[in-house]
């Protein structure tokens, strides 16, 4: 599935959910059943230190594909980045660098990627979009 | 004075009514503020007394010859007299306007450690410190090749005593030490720091931030040399702050910044700077902050501050209880010794997951290292979740946090 159909999925899928509560149940279930990066593997080169949240995030690619993984030590940036891991991993590094993130906004989650937030999603987002703009280069 | 009377019994509910933002919502949900140590709000007379100078009595101070220069100077000039009748301090001048506590503090650490730091001489701040009590300080010892000692701290919150006498010596120039603790809520003997300060005639600042809002302050009985605090965390505008200082200090301490207002003449070949306490005030000063802040102290002062004093301990008690109901939670600050601030965590949850649910339901409360790094690397946390109240917080604000991380702790459990 391409960045934008995938984007347009989740967007549908919370459309099902009435109120805030079903919502973060929802993102912190995400970010529960997540083991992203093993414990072992959280290493200061792939911290992104955010001021209220830590994030860690790797990168592999192979064949101009890139697969992302990420983690967080606090669940509700654990469980959004588990949906910016569905939309944005295992994607041409081009299309990544093309993408534009909409789905965020849609789903009412905004906030949580602005710059005062500091909870590091926003600098993950960054990092995940600078690798593949190297990638791309490479290739 | 003292008076035999008993301390009166505050109306909180008309309290709240002078508080414009507190009769809003916050996500659709009546607003539930306690992060009143981050900033307090402001009651209707301070706004009204902001509003009132821009439409009627504006114009540049201490320069015009007209009669709304004088107004606005009188008005501007009876804000810093309020100061010094609220901080009991001997003389007027003696009350610098800055841009906040910060600013006081980097002022200080600037000038007096231009003037009395050199190499090899000691500064002496706590493991407790807000940043702006660490980095000024820093800044200045690396410019001097000073050094920066740091009073250790217990599992309580409380600063170890027996160590700090056991820093000061010969090379100390200055102690540098936080009133009341912002993550903690812990309340610092400042008294007995002074004194054995003092005995080997070292200076000291006391950081006030959190603590004008819950304490008389006496600069004359404490003995303070210099007291920082800010505006805004006591009812006040934002963009006004104060620095005490004792004369003989102030005196001679050179200027912060150079321009206009600090000057007494300048020719290009030699300036002569201007008394006290406008050698400190270099430019135009925040006149409507100041005007702001006066009314914001004497409605405290109107209000009692022992009475201000009695309701917070009464929160302080209530929700320390409460909070300390819910399964698994922990409070990070235990000193017998408080002010109204509850820093907690919950096991198996993180702080911004547990203030990102209770902004959802309408109460906002801080969460992080409330620029407390170093203090959070002591006690191996990342952050605290921390509920501060403030006169207007009810028994009722109080159930409602506690509602709402018990809900948010089963959501993330």
């Amino acid at each position: 599935m391409t960045i934008n159909e995938i984007q347009d999925g989740i967007i549908d899928d919370f459309s099902y959910f009435d109120d805030w509560m079903d919502k973060y149940e929802y993102i912190i279930d995400l970010g529960k059943n997540l083991p992203l990066i093993d414990e072992s593997e959280k290493t200061d080169e792939k911290l992104i230190s955010g001021c209220q949240s830590r994030v860690w995030l790797g990168v592999e690619h192979k064949e101009g594909i890139v697969e992302f993984k990420a983690d967080s030590d606090a669940v509700i940036t654990k469980g959004i980045i588990g949906l910016l891991i569905q939309v944005m991993s295992n994607q041409p590094a081009k299309d990544i660098v093309e993408s534009e993130l909409y789905f965020i906004d849609k789903i009412g989650l905004k906030e949580h990627l602005s710059p005062t937030r500091s909870n590091g999603l926003l600098s993950m987002v960054k990092q995940m979009k600078m690798y593949a703009v190297a990638l791309n280069l490479i290739k | 004075m003292t008076t035999l009377t008993a301390i009166k019994k505050l109306n909180i509910q008309q309290i709240r009514n002078d508080f414009p933002i507190l009769q809003t919502e916050m996500r659709g949900k009546p607003l539930v503020f306690l992060d009143s140590a981050a900033s307090s709000q402001k009651p209707k007379g301070v706004i009204d007394a902001i509003s009132q100078y821009y439409e009627s009595q504006h114009a540049n101070v201490h320069r015009g010859v007209y009669e709304l220069s004088q107004e606005a100077t009188d008005a501007f000039e009876l804000g810093r007299e309020r100061v010094r009748a609220f901080i009991n301090s001997e003389f007027t001048d003696e009350v610098i306007f800055t841009r906040g506590c910060t600013e006081s503090i980097n002022l200080v650490a600037s000038c007096f450690g231009k003037k009395f730091l050199n190499k090899g001489d000691e500064v002496i701040i706590s493991a407790m410190e807000h940043h702006s009590n660490i980095v000024p300080w820093q800044m200045i010892c690396e410019e001097k090749g000073a050094i920066l000692k740091v009073i250790p701290v217990n599992e309580k919150g409380e600063i170890i005593f027996e160590e700090y006498e056991k820093l000061l010596s010969d090379r100390t120039k200055i102690v540098s030490i936080v009133h009341i603790s912002n993550s903690l809520g812990t309340i610092n003997p400042i008294k007995a720091v002074i004194e054995l300060a003092h005995e080997r005639g070292v200076p000291v600042l006391v950081d006030g931030a959190q603590a004008t809002l819950h304490t008389k302050i006496d600069v004359q009985e404490l003995d303070v040399d210099f007291y920082t605090f800010s505006g805004h965390k006591v009812y006040g505008p934002t963009g006004i702050g104060v620095l005490y200082g004792k004369r003989k200090w102030l005196d001679a301490m050179p200027p912060y910044q150079g321009g206009g207002e600090m000057i007494k003449t300048v020719s290009f070949e030699k300036t002569t700077y201007n008394e006290l306490p406008f050698k400190f005030e270099a430019g135009t000063p925040d006149i409507s902050g100041a005007i702001g802040l006066g009314i914001a102290l004497k409605y405290i002062t109107d209000l009692g501050l022992d009475a201000i004093a009695e309701h917070e301990k009464e929160l302080l008690e209530y929700g320390t209880k409460k909070l300390l109901e819910i399964d698994g939670l922990r409070i990070i600050g235990t000193s017998e010794n408080k002010a109204s601030v509850i820093s907690f965590l919950i096991d198996g949850t993180h702080p911004y997951d547990i203030g990102t649910i209770l902004d959802k339901m309408g109460i906002a409360v801080r969460t992080g290292h409330h620029c407390t790094q170093p203090l959070m690397d002591f006690y191996g946390i990342p952050g605290t979740v921390r509920a501060s109240f403030a006169v207007y917080t009810s028994i009722e604000d109080i159930d409602k946090l506690v509602a709402g991380v018990e809900r948010a702790a089963r959501m993330l459990r």
